[in-house]
C-alpha cells in the first residue's frame, strides 16, 4: 500500500517535471538535439537540475539502512560497456532524434498529444515487447542490493 | 524557433530529481521510465502494482497542471506517421536493449556516477543529434 501511494506520487511529481519543463514538447526536444543548427540548449538545464538534486538525494536517503517501504536499495549492478548497451542506446537516440519523444514524455503527452502521441506509445509498446519477447531479454540483468 | 527558457526548464529538472530520490527514498528504487513501463506491462510479479501507480502518476500529471494554469503545455509533433511509428518502435526496443533511457541512464545513472550510464548517455545524445542532423539535410532544410 505504501509502496503504491508513493510510486503514484513520485510518478505525479516526474510527470509535473516533464510537463513544466516542456521535455513532453517534441519541437522543444528536437532543437536541443539541433546542436549543428539552431540549438536551444533549454533542455540541458532539466538535466543538470535534476542530476543536482538526485546526487544529493541518493546519497542523504542511503544513510537510511533501508529505504521506508522496502527491504533493500536496489541499484543495477551490472557495469559492463557491452555491444547491447551500445546498439540499444543508438537505436534509441535514433528514435528519439527522429520524433522528439523518449518514454517519459510519451506517457505524460497521452492526454494532450493527441492520435500522434498515442500512436508513438503504441509502436513504443511494440517495440518493448518485441525486445522482452526476443532471446535477448533472457539474461536479465542483476539487481545488486544495496545496504545502507 | 524554440525559445530558450532556462528556468522553466530548471523548475522542471528539480522535480524529476524529487521524484527520482522519493522513489529511492521509499520503494528503494530507480525511477527508471523503460524498465518501469515493461515491468508494469509484461512482467509478473510484487513490483508490478508499485510500477502502474507510477506511470498512473505519470500520465495523469498534466491535468493537475492543467488545473492550476488552465490551460495544456505546447505540444508541437511535426513527424509524419511513418516516421512516428518507427521512431516509437526504435525508442521502445532500444530502450530495453541498451537498459534504459533519459531517466534511467540519465538522471539516475549520471547521479551514482555510473561509467555504464555515462556511456549511454553519450551514445544516444549523439545518435539523437546525428539523426536531426541527417533528418534536416534529408528535407533539405
Amino acid at each position: 500500500m505504501g509502496k503504491s501511494v508513493s510510486a503514484l506520487i513520485a510518478g505525479l511529481v516526474f510527470g509535473l517535471g516533464l510537463t513544466i519543463s516542456e521535455m513532453v514538447n517534441p519541437a522543444k526536444v528536437l532543437a536541443f538535439l539541433d546542436i549543428f543548427g539552431n540549438w536551444d540548449p533549454s533542455l540541458a538545464f532539466v538535466m543538470g537540475a535534476a542530476l543536482a538534486v538526485t546526487a544529493i538525494g541518493y546519497r542523504l536517503a542511503w544513510r537510511r539502512a533501508a529505504p521506508v517501504f522496502a527491504e533493500s536499495f536496489q541499484v543495477p549492478g551490472n557495469r559492463a560497456i557491452d555491444s547491447k548497451l551500445v546498439a540499444g542506446s543508438i537505436l534509441f537516440g535514433a528514435g528519439w532524434g527522429l520524433v522528439g519523444l523518449c518514454p517519459g514524455p510519451a506517457l505524460t503527452a497521452l492526454s494532450f498529444g493527441g492520435p500522434p502521441a498515442w500512436a508513438f506509445l503504441a509502436a513504443m509498446t511494440v517495440g518493448t515487447l518485441m525486445f522482452d519477447l526476443s532471446p535477448l531479454a533472457a539474461r536479465s540483468r542483476p539487481n545488486s542490493v544495496r545496504t545502507g | 524557433m524554440s525559445e530558450f527558457t532556462p528556468i522553466s526548464a530548471a523548475m522542471g529538472g528539480v522535480l524529476i530529481g524529487v521524484s527520482a530520490v522519493l522513489l529511492m527514498a521509499f520503494n528503494g528504487r530507480i525511477a527508471g521510465i523503460s524498465g518501469t513501463f515493461s515491468g508494469a506491462m509484461f512482467s509478473k510479479g510484487s513490483d508490478r502494482s508499485w510500477r502502474a501507480m507510477f506511470l498512473i502518476g505519470l500520465v495523469s500529471a498534466p491535468l493537475i497542471h492543467a488545473l492550476v494554469t488552465g490551460s495544456a503545455p505546447p505540444f508541437d509533433m511535426a513527424a509524419t506517421l511513418p516516421l512516428i511509428v518507427a521512431g516509437g518502435l526504435l525508442v521502445g526496443f532500444g530502450t530495453r536493449l541498451g537498459s534504459g533511457c533519459t531517466s534511467g541512464h540519465g538522471v539516475c545513472g549520471l547521479s551514482r556516477l555510473s561509467v555504464r550510464s555515462m556511456a549511454a548517455v553519450a551514445i544516444f545524445m549523439s545518435a539523437g543529434a546525428a539523426m536531426v542532423a541527417v533528418s534536416k539535410l534529408a528535407m533539405g532544410a
